[in-house]
């Protein structure tokens, strides 16, 4: 099959809490790109917005997989591909995904492309900016994932770095609701670290200066330890001090890190990526070091389909499409097998 | 049985004498509040299983799994879920049923839901690094195994001992 710029891949993603699914053309011309969050479910289907529950993925996959094709404004029959995310993730959520991707890509009589989805949000700062220099380090910081990852092309990378307990979006989280500020726990801390002094509080910087891996477990203690025993602080403070020392340690790893490899670019991806003094304190200190950096939008940041079409185009281009028979795989890594077991390795 | 751990590796050390008396098919109840060490707990019993693999928080993946000595581990975390129908989709009897080790965090616990289990509740202490462990057993599962369970965490005992819940 010959790939080029005019193939349409329809990406799924059903990994975790987002059912969704997009149309892109030739790897980064997203044609559609639908969230199930995004829209209005209530209204349109009747069902629930979806939880962890396979079942609510169950019900949302054929509505959010029409949706983008009515988007895209193409027929279902100009789809030369079918990309569907694997893992990592919840075996029953991703199933759902998975069996609805092989069911289209066997109805259509196209290839059927198994995406890893860690691997997808390293597309995701493509679709918006083609021509990133490579060599990149990309940080993707999300509630469920804190990696470092060096990227030499797409398709290439390896892990630099993770978390040994905590991933900065589960602290954003659990600190928000410790000190009762809303949900989701990143807006909350953002929102209230504006009206707050980040140097009011000092908060540890765990592991700041032993190499590439990171630690929030411990913060977050001493941070609930700081409140008990100062119960009149205020949360505003607490807040813009919590944030600013996860920020720090962020930065400076990632800046660490490109330094280390000798980047080009760096690169922010996941969730927490939408968090403002990350964003404006990497831009800061990255483009103080001469580095390029390249903030995807919210949008791409977040759990999408379109960087699952995108990455699915680069496989099918490069390795050609995965079998039927190929079934979810819940701990899938970036690097294939385990995520902490190929440390540094070379692909 | 109440105990006290001094450290966070004293909390370890009564981790890896608790995972000395897990069995295949047992599932443990990590209670306790947010920050109290929960996944400390999980990390130390991991590594006694034999996980080379860091343990790291399952609250927004919901499980994790490990390759142990004799058994998957399944590490999963209840945090994020609403109601008893999210739990039952997680499908963590069917984890243990097939012979693994589930360790399970959890705030607040409800016995009904989780079954037979051995439940370590975790809270923090009057000093910063310190904290109060407590554990007892549901269920008869762990009849056999309690008496000594309670006499190999003796050294760490807050006080004396008792042979409840059984």
């Amino acid at each position: 099959m010959h790939i080029d710029n005019s193939t349409v891949v329809l990406g799924i993603e059903s990994s975790c809490d987002e059912t969704a699914a997009a149309i892109v053309m030739g790897g980064n011309d997203v044609l559609s790109s639908v969230v199930s969050s995004q829209i209005d479910i209530h209204a349109k289907f009747g069902g629930v917005v979806p939880e962890v529950a396979s079942r609510a993925h169950l019900e949302l996959i054929q509505p959010v997989i029409n949706e983008a094709i009515q988007l895209a404004g193409i027929g279902a029959e100009r789809i030369n591909a079918v990309a569907t995310t694997i893992g990592p993730g919840l075996i029953g959520a991703l199933l759902v995904g998975v069996s609805a991707g092989k069911a289209m890509a066997y109805g259509l009589d196209v290839p059927f492309i198994g995406v890893n989805h860690l691997e997808a949000h390293l597309y995701a700062a493509l679709l918006e900016e083609p021509h990133l220099p490579f060599p990149s380090v990309v940080l993707l910081v999300s509630g469920g994932n804190t990696l470092l990852i060096h990227m030499t092309a797409p398709g290439e990378y390896s892990l630099l770095g993770a978390t040994i307990d905590d991933a900065a979006g589960e602290a954003f989280d659990k600190i928000a609701r410790f000190l009762d500020i809303g949900y989701p726990g990143g807006p909350a801390i953002d929102a209230a670290a504006q009206k707050g002094d980040p140097k009011s509080i000092e908060f540890p910087r765990a592991m700041l200066h032993d190499g590439l891996d990171f630690s929030f477990s411990g913060l977050k203690t001493s941070v609930i330890n700081y409140v008990r025993k100062n119960p009149g602080v205020s949360s505003n403070d607490v807040a813009a001090s919590f944030q600013y020392a996860v920020v720090d340690v962020l930065v400076a790893k990632t800046l660490k890190a490109a330094q280390q490899v000798d980047a080009k670019s760096i690169v922010l991806g996941g969730g927490v990526a939408a968090n403002s003094l990350l964003r404006s304190e990497m831009q800061r200190v990255g483009k103080g070091a001469g580095f390029h950096v390249a903030l995807p939008s919210k949008a791409m940041c977040t759990d999408n389909a379109a960087m699952i079409a995108s990455a699915g185009w680069y496989r099918l281009r490069d390795h050609g499409p995965s079998g039927l028979d190929i079934g979810a795989i819940p701990h899938l890594s970036l690097t294939g097998s385990t995520v902490r077991g190929n440390r540094g390795e070379r692909k | 049985m109440n105990l006290f751990a001094s450290s966070p590796i004293v909390t370890r050390e009564i981790a890896a004498v608790v995972a000395s008396y897990l069995r295949l098919g047992d599932t443990v109840v990590l209670a306790g509040e947010m920050g109290a060490g929960k996944t400390q707990l999980a990390q130390g019993i991991c590594t006694a299983l034999g996980v080379t693999d860091p343990v790291t928080s399952p609250t927004f993946n919901l499980v994790h799994s490990y390759a142990g000595n004799d058994a998957t581990v399944y590490h999963a975390d209840l945090y994020r879920l609403k109601n008893t129908d999210e739990i039952a989709d997680l499908a963590l009897e069917e984890f243990s049923q097939q012979g693994g080790i589930v360790l399970i965090e959890w705030g607040d616990v409800g016995d009904d839901i989780i079954g037979e289990h051995l439940e370590i509740r975790i809270s923090l202490g009057e000093e910063d690094e310190a904290r109060d462990i407590e554990i007892r057993a549901v269920g008869k599962r762990w009849e056999l195994r309690w008496p000594r369970l309670v006499s190999a965490t003796k050294s760490f005992a807050s006080t004396d001992a008792e042979w409840d819940d059984l």
